[in-house]
């Protein structure tokens, strides 16, 4: 277990690396430097503080010393601050010379994305789950076509357009959920279960939506899985030594079928981070997805570059997470046996 | 090509893209009205006899809009997946026929742009460029080839050691005879699975990019940007956003029927059960 770890961290130096250079790439596709009008840079900024700028981002030097610098920062999980939102830290919380702390925008962020993509996931996996199984027991029958018809019209089903429709149908007309930002007004005074009820209550929405569209993907991936899993040999020979129909299909069969669920779950994690994008600047819920969107507007580079890292640095950690699940899950994984 | 015929899920995808590829060509003709005009005078009407989907804030006939949009929606589409498949199939095949560094660079690239979350990379591009249907094309293709990259690998890496190939190779043909000729055909299957499914994903990025308005601009109509305007009219002018959703919602379907439906037609190995 313990070499299989290390092989897998000695892997993700070179992704890392590489995901820098695109970051750091991305940056210069900007016409002229970043501290330029036509890159979209506030033009009544003074020329000290835009040459303060290229100092700080050493826009003077080589683009390769730039890079290396660029590096050395973000090593150090310096992202530098922002430019549009009064000089707020990009990633964690500093303290200045009063002793007052200035809140990361990450840091601020990173949680309400987190617990919304959490709490989605339980809801997929609530209902993905017995969807899949029911459809692969009922292979072609009624219910597996009933099913098969909403996975394709999950899958088709534009996330941002289902939140319009729902924002409408519950909130608009009706008037039963909150349909927009993350607390109700004056909520800070209220006890904290009310607050955390209210907060949930306006996250609702925002879950129902990414739990929606992402229910598809999953129960076909349990229906396809099961199928495979229910024509193999072993599952025979349990039938043929008499295992009642219950014990062969939920204690051999499921849990060989949702092994794969693991890397599923982490390959989706760009999907949900980029996702929440739409989701979060359609209902102005202060996470990771609405901080980028708004730093994309404004031109905020310290702003996009930190998340893009960060967000690709999540992935990987959810990739290496889900990874080490597997093979704890799987003697075959661990071993290094090919199946 | 009976067989794809014979399968009901790429038949009906098949007619669904049809429809709506004829619709789009033929625009000009069907819409009632210029897609542009505005006029005031009919500012945000339901549905009628004569504006079958009701007009917008600026008194455009939505129906009209919604057809011109179409040839947005399906031209960066298949143009996106155009560009994502060339390099795809460009990369995969060195990687799978030299195999050795090549191979591994190419796919600790994959790997690398695997690991950045899609949307924020394709919007942190289009922030430094200006959002236009043709820088959209390019950053949806640039951003979507690593799924074609490893199938065409694996495909050429499972292809490369077979006789046939092997037969050709020592008769003297020369590496791109043996590519173009030999692995390439061989692989076309799940390319073109992959290149129909992909247009679904693309339709849905451009119109969720639109939407936010780093996509299609106005005045050009797109089903995304219609959307924007139906978000702001949401609590008066529910046909707003009720139409560009369904006709996003159908296309995608039809692609992503087409796309299954070949897979299973064309695939001995899924067809059995």
């Amino acid at each position: 277990m313990l070499s299989y770890l290390l092989k897998r961290l000695f892997w993700m130096v070179p992704l890392l690396v590489g995901i820098s250079l695109i970051s750091f790439l991305i940056m210069h596709l900007a016409p002229g430097d970043i501290t330029s009008t036509e890159a979209g840079f506030n033009p009544k900024t003074s020329e000290e503080s835009r040459q303060k700028l290229r100092e700080m981002y050493n826009l003077d030097k080589p683009v390769v010393v730039q890079y290396g610098l660029w590096l050395k920062r973000i090593s150090k999980l310096d992202f530098g601050h922002s430019f549009a939102s009064h000089q707020k830290p990009v990633f964690w919380e500093e303290k200045d010379k009063d002793g007052n702390i200035t809140k990361g925008m990450i840091q601020e962020a990173l949680p309400i994305t987190l617990l919304i993509n959490v709490l989605s996931l339980i809801l997929i996996i609530a209902i993905a789950l017995p969807l899949g199984v029911i459809s692969a027991l009922t292979q072609n029958k009624l219910p597996d076509r009933a099913i098969t018809i909403f996975v394709f019209i999950g899958f088709a089903i534009p996330g941002f357009w289902l939140a319009l429709m729902l924002m409408y149908w519950t909130g608009v007309s009706h008037h039963w959920l909150p349909i927009s930002g993350l607390h109700s007004l004056g909520s800070d005074k209220l006890p904290w279960i009310s607050q955390v009820i209210d907060t949930l209550h306006h996250l609702t929405l925002p879950i129902l939506i990414s739990g929606l569209t992402g229910l598809a993907g999953i129960s076909l991936f349990v229906r396809n899985g099961m199928l495979d899993v229910l024509h193999q040999d072993y599952i025979t020979t349990a039938r043929a030594k008499g295992l009642p129909e219950n014990t062969v299909v939920y204690k051999h069969a499921l849990r060989n079928a949702l092994l794969p669920l693991i890397t599923i779950f982490g390959l989706s994690i760009p999907g949900l981070i980029g996702g929440s994008v739409i989701a979060e600047s359609i209902f102005a819920i202060p996470g990771m997805g609405k901080l980028f969107y708004d730093a994309v507007l404004m031109r905020d580079f310290p702003v996009i570059m930190g998340i893009l890292t960060i967000g690709s640095a999540l992935t990987l950690l959810g990739n290496l997470l889900a990874d080490l699940a597997y093979a704890w899950a799987d003697p075959r994984v661990r071993k290094g046996v090919s199946s | 090509m009976r067989s794809i015929l014979r399968n009901p899920l790429a038949v009906a995808g098949l007619c669904i893209i049809s429809a709506i590829l004829l619709m789009a060509i033929f625009a000009p003709f069907i819409a009632p009205y210029d897609p542009d005009s505005i006029d005031v005078k009919s500012i945000l009407l339901a549905p009628s006899s004569e504006h079958i989907m009701g007009t917008d804030g600026l008194g455009r006939d939505v129906w009209s809009r919604m057809l011109f949009g179409a040839r947005i929606s399906l031209l960066v589409g298949i143009v996106a997946v155009g560009i994502a498949t060339i390099i795809g199939i460009f990369l995969g095949a060195i990687a799978g026929f030299y195999r050795g560094w090549v191979d591994t660079v190419i796919m600790r690239l994959v790997d690398v742009m695997l690991s950045i979350p899609t949307f924020f990379l394709i919007l942190a591009v289009i922030a430094f460029l200006t959002p236009s249907i043709w820088n959209i094309m390019i950053v949806i293709g640039l951003t979507s080839w690593m799924g074609v990259t490893r199938l065409v690998r694996a495909e050429f890496l499972s292809l490369r050691n077979r006789e046939f190939v092997l037969a050709s190779q020592t008769l003297g043909a020369k590496d791109y005879r043996l590519i173009f000729k030999h692995l390439l055909p061989n692989s076309l299957t799940p390319i073109i699975v992959s290149s129909v499914l992909g247009v679904a994903s693309a339709v849905l990025v451009e119109s969720g990019l639109s939407f936010l308005g780093l996509g299609v601009q106005a005045p050009q109509a797109s089903w995304g940007n219609i959307l924007t305007d139906g978000k702001e009219y949401i609590e008066f002018a529910w046909w707003l956003s009720l139409f560009p959703g369904i006709a996003i919602l159908i296309t995608v379907l039809g692609y992503n029927l087409l796309g299954e439906g070949l897979r299973d037609a064309l695939d001995p190995r899924t067809s059995k059960n």
